[in-house]
């Protein structure tokens, strides 16, 4: 007779395996968690099923999410990328690789606002990729800076991904966005840094603009900047400083932002009920898409727990003698490695309540865990096989352009990202010095964790006879 | 239990006579309007819902101007707000399967042939979709059902709202997944027997795949020409328009 423990590693192990066959996940998950846990609490496994389900419906930390996908989805069609892009570039005119830096911006700022990997990579695919080629840039480079920096914005906050894994670990929204900040900044301060440096130092990759494009007068290099830059920065900036000054909730900002991201589409005269039915329709689509995962997670993990999956892993890892460092490596490789195959809502709905039971023994901060999470997962968009960034821009790149050149281009910002984590490892302050400011030790108050037991345990509760309807 | 083990033995009865209906009326005019209508059914109450966000949005909004401009907060916002988002995405679940909206983990999935990704996809909608889902609609029925018996309130306002309602938003979901699920089944079937999908209603397509497929059905030069004349929108508004591709 198996042991339950050794039934739930068998879950854990079935399940990945399962996964690769390309069945959506969310229904796969609840299938796994319905059967492993019948045989482990029988028909009471139903009533796991329903509570968890219902959990993730009343779940006050998720009900932000439909709200920021809904302000992407508006921002993504109200016409603005262009204006951006515009200004951006007139306004980098002088400095060395100036397309690229003002690609890279225009990507992390629209990413940051919108955050929808796709929508940013294919637009500036369309946008910005023909003038850098026609302007003789490396194929490598042109598309490198696209796909990199179209996906900072999963990880910059207001970011959709921390909210979820504030979901998932029980770990404050709030705490994790003003953890992320800096560290955002940093990485696209190196991906600058990074096209800046080849643009001084390998000229003939990025070549310099005519002297007719540099040289635009500082009045329309500001009254572009005020048209296209300032506002959509202005709504970002406030989106996200109430949330971190406890002004508001983050859901109630990203309402806010909902209401500001509809004021920028009418003031760009691009407002139209179809495109706002459009992102209505898309926003229900991808929140059931996110949530649905959630309901299946709940119950997979809660079985997972139950069966004593989690402390055989726990043992194993603890068996290994790793320090905290040791631990941080190996933790990082695996969700390295994971980010090849799956995406980030898989794992970190999934693969993280495995990681963070853990956290604790080797005293590592789940705030600090997320953020090196976030850097981490950026590679999951660059990295072959499936570099989905990679793919998107393909897509939309002229024939000359192959899919090599666009994973050779991608390949310096997986080593920027490592760079960077190591940074962060190195001098954690980067980290934690904003929420400490903000803060102070205490901290915000904490979140609710989905995937936690039920209160009162497992036990079935009886219900006497109901009286009868009037 | 044997009310549940009625109603479970009845929906596996139900999938197992649509299968054998598929295999048997696969290529009939009237099959292929069925599964559109199911469809239309799944995306009619998806959409619905998904006007769910506006509400939402309203309803944080007016909260939060009623609290920090008249220091007159609402007891009824928070259930209200968590009830509309829970309505939105449990009620746009089966919207979602019909457009094939629901994450995968395809990194091999893609490269199969059509054939054999349906082989896959209809052995595994035996094995682990309709499992949950009878769970979903059975087990949710009777969580539904003791609520509404109850007249439960919520408790966490001193005039909580019903919640019976919002307790009905499971099995109606699970109701509505069934239902796509024996479309995609049938769909699975064919795909089986052609060797390729069959078509399925489309509406709105995600901004990265609808300037994909312009790129492809229209030269990328088209494309890029409109794109650096009209911005964005220029080529967001030429990819709409097109409700029945496959």
């Amino acid at each position: 007779m198996l042991s339950d423990a050794t039934i739930g590693i068998l879950q854990l192990v079935l399940f990945i395996f399962f996964i690769m066959l390309g069945f959506p996940i969310a229904f796969t998950l609840m299938a796994m968690g319905l059967f492993f846990g019948y045989f482990a609490m029988e028909h009471r496994v139903f009533d796991l099923l329903i509570q968890r389900a219902y959990a993730v419906m009343s779940n006050d930390v998720l009900i932000s999410v439909p709200l920021f996908v809904f302000m992407g989805y508006i921002i993504e069609r109200s016409n603005i990328l262009d204006r951006l892009f515009r200004s951006l570039q007139l306004a980098s005119g002088f400095l060395p690789a100036s397309l690229a830096v003002a690609t890279m911006l225009t990507c992390a700022l629209f990413g940051i606002a919108s955050g929808i990997v796709g929508a940013v990579v294919t637009l500036m695919g369309l946008l910005a990729l023909p003038p850098m080629l026609r302007a003789g840039y490396d194929p490598k480079l042109a598309c490198g800076c696209i796909a990199a920096g179209g996906t900072l914005g999963i990880l910059i906050p207001p970011s959709v991904m921390l909210i979820l894994y504030g979901a998932t670990t029980g770990t404050s929204v709030v705490q994790l966005y003003a953890a992320a900040f800096i560290p955002g900044f940093v990485l696209t301060a190196a991906y600058l840094m990074y096209l800046i440096g080849v643009g001084i130092l390998q000229p003939h990759r990025a070549p310099k603009l005519p002297a007719a494009e540099r040289n635009v007068p500082m009045g329309v290099i500001l009254r572009e900047l005020l048209i296209g830059f300032v506002p959509l920065t202005v709504l970002t900036v406030t989106v996200l400083a109430v949330i971190l000054l406890g002004i508001m909730t983050p859901t109630e900002s990203a309402a806010a932002g909902v209401v500001g991201a509809l004021l920028l589409a009418l003031l760009y005269r691009s407002f139209s009920w179809a495109s706002l039915r459009e992102s209505v329709y898309l926003t229900a689509r991808t929140t059931a898409m996110v949530c649905w995962l959630f309901v299946g997670s709940a119950l997979f993990s809660s079985v997972f727990g139950y069966l004593g999956g989690q402390k055989v892993i726990e043992d194993l890892v603890m068996s290994l003698g790793l320090g905290s460092t040791g631990f941080l490596i190996l933790s990082q490789i695996i969700i390295f490695i994971l980010g090849w195959p799956l995406e980030w809502t898989e794992i970190i709905v999934i693969f993280v309540p495995i990681f963070l039971p853990l956290l604790d023994n080797f005293g590592i901060d789940p705030i600090f865990f997320g953020v090196l999470i976030g850097l981490n997962l950026q590679t999951s968009f660059l990295s072959p096989p499936v570099a989905m960034a990679a793919f998107y821009l393909k897509g939309v790149a002229p024939p000359s352009v192959r899919l090599e050149d666009i994973f050779a281009g991608c390949m310096p910002y997986i080593y920027i990202v490592v760079v960077t984590m190591v940074l962060i490892y190195v001098f954690p302050g980067i980290v934690t010095w904003l929420p400490e400011y903000l803060y102070g030790n205490s901290g915000a108050p904490a979140g609710i964790m989905v995937d936690s037991p039920p209160v009162g345990g497992f036990i079935e509760e009886t219900i006497g006879e109901l009286p009868p309807l009037r | 239990m044997s009310g549940a083990s009625l109603a479970v033995v009845g929906l596996a009865g139900l999938v197992v006579a649509v299968i054998i209906a598929g295999i048997a009326f696969a290529d009939r005019p009237a099959t292929r309007a069925w599964l559109f209508g199911v469809d239309r059914l799944s995306a009619f109450v998806g959409r619905a819902a998904a006007w769910c966000i506006v509400l939402l949005t309203a309803v944080i909004m007016y909260d939060v101007t009623m609290r920090y401009a008249f220091r007159a907060p609402t007891d009824w916002a928070f259930d209200v707000s968590y009830m509309l988002y829970g309505a939105l995405f449990m009620l746009s679940g089966a919207y979602a399967l019909s457009r094939n909206g629901h994450v995968r983990g395809d990194f091999m999935y893609r490269n199969f042939s059509p054939r054999l990704q349906g082989q896959f996809d209809l052995t595994l909608y035996i094995l682990f979709f309709f499992p949950g889902i009878f769970a979903l609609v059975v087990q949710g029925w009777f969580f539904f059902e003791l609520s509404f018996m109850q007249n439960e309130r919520s408790s966490l306002g001193p005039n909580g709202p019903i919640v019976w309602p919002f307790k009905a938003v499971i099995p109606l979901a699970g109701g509505l997944l069934l239902l796509q699920g024996l479309a995609e089944i049938v769909r699975c079937v064919q795909c089986i027997r052609h060797n390729a999908w069959p078509t399925r209603l489309v509406d709105v397509e995600e901004l990265d795949v609808a300037l994909i497929a312009a790129a492809q059905t229209e030269g990328l030069d088209a494309l890029t020409a409109r794109v650096a004349r009209g911005g964005a929108q220029a080529a967001i508004v030429t990819t709409q328009g097109s409700p029945h591709t496959p």
